[in-house]
């Protein structure tokens, strides 16, 4: 079961960025109090709720002490230099992280008021509610249509073609993509440019009817004209879904966000309206980072 | 001037960005002398009745304009380069707006200069050199506080030359009423008389510009717009 849902939710990894905290601190770093976020972490009647959250890679501890809201619809923008902890959060939201045999995750972690982590929890319907999107386009070696498809079909989602076609048609559309390969639904995936194979793993994230996308720099791959139409999707879908974004992009995370979430060596230390954090941060640590005084 | 080490807007890992905002605040300041030195100038050319010195101060006008366009250019460059954040971009934009602020004490400074070699053809006026000593001081020091402000992001001095602009306005008030008797005691006086009134009524816009400046000052430091808001409101920003 685990290997299907992998195969439909795109690769498992381990975290490329090490966990190990930075060993160059200036010496007169500014000394971060745990478990406390400057700014606005919480918000009413949210659709994640994370309290003090832990995660650990073996002994190395990768999130310290995390709570966070997250809004319906909002699109929340995770930010912070490499080894953070951001895609290690980002990955918990889904349980990706189970497929990491060293990696332990404490705290509460709730989805519309219900344990993520509770152990007898369907995480193959939680990763259908919560679909996510990487770094690297990785379409299925099939084609466009069943690249599509193959989602809604594994759930059950559609008994007939006629209900399949109009699924596919409709995630297709809501991607930006529909025009684009409406005549070549047969073509291998794998045969589009970089841009359009990422707006099909994102159409091929909304055709199982998620109620929050995840996304681990979507763009990093993707040439400016292919980040553009990703940025402007990710506010059409935002209507519709909730989306939590990681990004290494200052200027990304201010153009798509409604808030702007500030990771620093695991710990959560600025959450924000983006407005806010990108014109006056009311953290040191904030400024530091997005201003590039420190990566 | 701070070294860049110990400036707040050093510190980049980017050498080359450092260097640039180094070099607009330097090349602002230089503007800010500049424009200092002219409305000095333009003072003193008016109490002495010396045309010779007004007409220098209208030739070095241009030079205050191309420095406005330079910084101009040089403040989008670096929006277009470094896509600046935080505190950055509130140097950037302060800036972009303070030059304009800079470029019309440099025009009062012309027009004063203007009305110093009208007066010397017409012959002296018979009052209010007075006026113009005084009120000239007086925004000369609001105008070199409001740089020395920026210089050292500091936001209480910005704040003390904000409350000073009522002050400023109470005395071109009050010299316009002495002037405007006078006017009115012998009609031959009125031609003069309103040289100099107008001679205050650029001062007092000097005033106003000061003003400006360091509402952009209390903006760069605090990240909080205080135009168009009470004092009060200042304060509490400037406090925090």
């Amino acid at each position: 079961m685990n290997t299907l849902n992998t195969m439909v939710t795109g690769e498992a990894q381990m975290p490329e960025e090490s966990v190990i905290p930075a060993q160059e601190d200036k010496p007169e770093e500014t000394v971060i109090e745990e478990g406390k976020t400057v700014g606005r972490p919480f918000t009413d009647d949210p659709k994640f709720k994370l309290r003090n959250v832990e995660v650990f890679y073996g002994q190395d501890r990768a999130i310290k002490n995390v709570s966070l809201d997250i809004a319906r619809n909002e699109v929340i923008a995770f930010i912070g230099p490499s080894g953070c902890g951001k895609s290690t959060l980002l990955r918990c939201l889904n349980r990706m992280n189970d497929s990491i045999d060293i990696c332990r995750v404490k705290g509460s972690l709730q989805l519309d008021g219900q344990d993520i982590y509770d152990p007898r929890r369907d995480v193959v319907e939680l990763r259908a509610r919560v679909g996510m999107v990487f770094q690297k386009p990785n379409p299925f070696p099939k084609s466009v249509y069943d690249n599509v498809a193959y989602g809604p079909r594994i759930h059950g989602l559609a008994n007939r073609k006629s209900d399949l076609d109009q699924i596919v048609e409709s995630s297709l559309r809501k991607a930006g993509l529909w025009e684009e390969v409406k005549d070549r639904l047969d073509a291998t995936a794998t045969g589009m440019s970089g841009g359009q194979q990422q707006r099909l793993c994102i159409a091929r994230a909304i055709a199982v009817s998620p109620e929050v996308v995840l996304m681990d720099e979507p763009c990093s791959a993707l040439d400016p004209i292919a980040t553009a139409k990703v940025e402007e999707l990710i506010a059409e879908l935002s209507e519709s879904y909730t989306i939590v974004i990681v990004t290494h992009s200052m200027q990304q995370a201010a153009r798509v966000s409604h808030r702007t979430a500030y990771f620093h060596l695991g710990h959560l230390v600025e959450v924000n309206e983006t407005k806010k954090v990108f014109t006056s941060p009311e953290h040191e640590l904030t400024e530091s980072y997005i201003t590039g005084r420190f990566g | 001037m701070p070294t860049q080490k110990d400036d707040v807007y050093g510190d980049h890992i980017s050498h080359n960005f450092n260097d640039e905002l180094m070099e607009l605040k330097t090349e602002f300041l230089k503007m800010g002398g500049m424009v200092e030195a002219q409305l000095e100038n333009a003072i003193q050319s008016l109490v002495d009745g010396d045309g010779h010195l007004a007409e220098q101060i209208r030739a070095k006008d241009k030079q205050v304009d191309k420095m406005e366009m330079d910084l101009d250019e040089e403040a989008t460059l670096i929006i277009a380069r470094r896509q600046p954040t935080a505190r950055d971009l509130r140097l950037v934009i302060s800036v972009i707006k303070m030059v304009a602020d800079l470029e019309r004490v440099g025009d009062e400074a012309k027009k004063i200069a203007k009305l110093t070699i009208k007066l010397s053809e017409e012959g002296q006026a018979p009052r209010g050199y007075v006026e113009v000593r005084h009120i000239g001081t007086h925004v000369l020091g609001m105008l070199h506080d409001s740089l020395d402000a920026f210089a050292r992001l500091d936001s209480e001095q910005a704040l003390r030359i904000m409350k000073e602009d009522k002050r400023v306005d109470e005395e071109y008030q009050a010299a316009a009423r002495t002037l405007l008797t006078f006017m009115m005691e012998d009609t031959r006086n009125i031609s003069r008389c309103m040289s100099v009134m107008w001679v205050l009524r650029a001062l007092e816009r000097v005033g106003d510009h000061a003003c400006n400046i360091a509402e952009n000052v209390i903006f760069m430091a605090k990240g909080e717009d205080v135009r168009h808001t009470p004092v009060e409101e200042a304060e509490r920003v400037v406090g925090r």
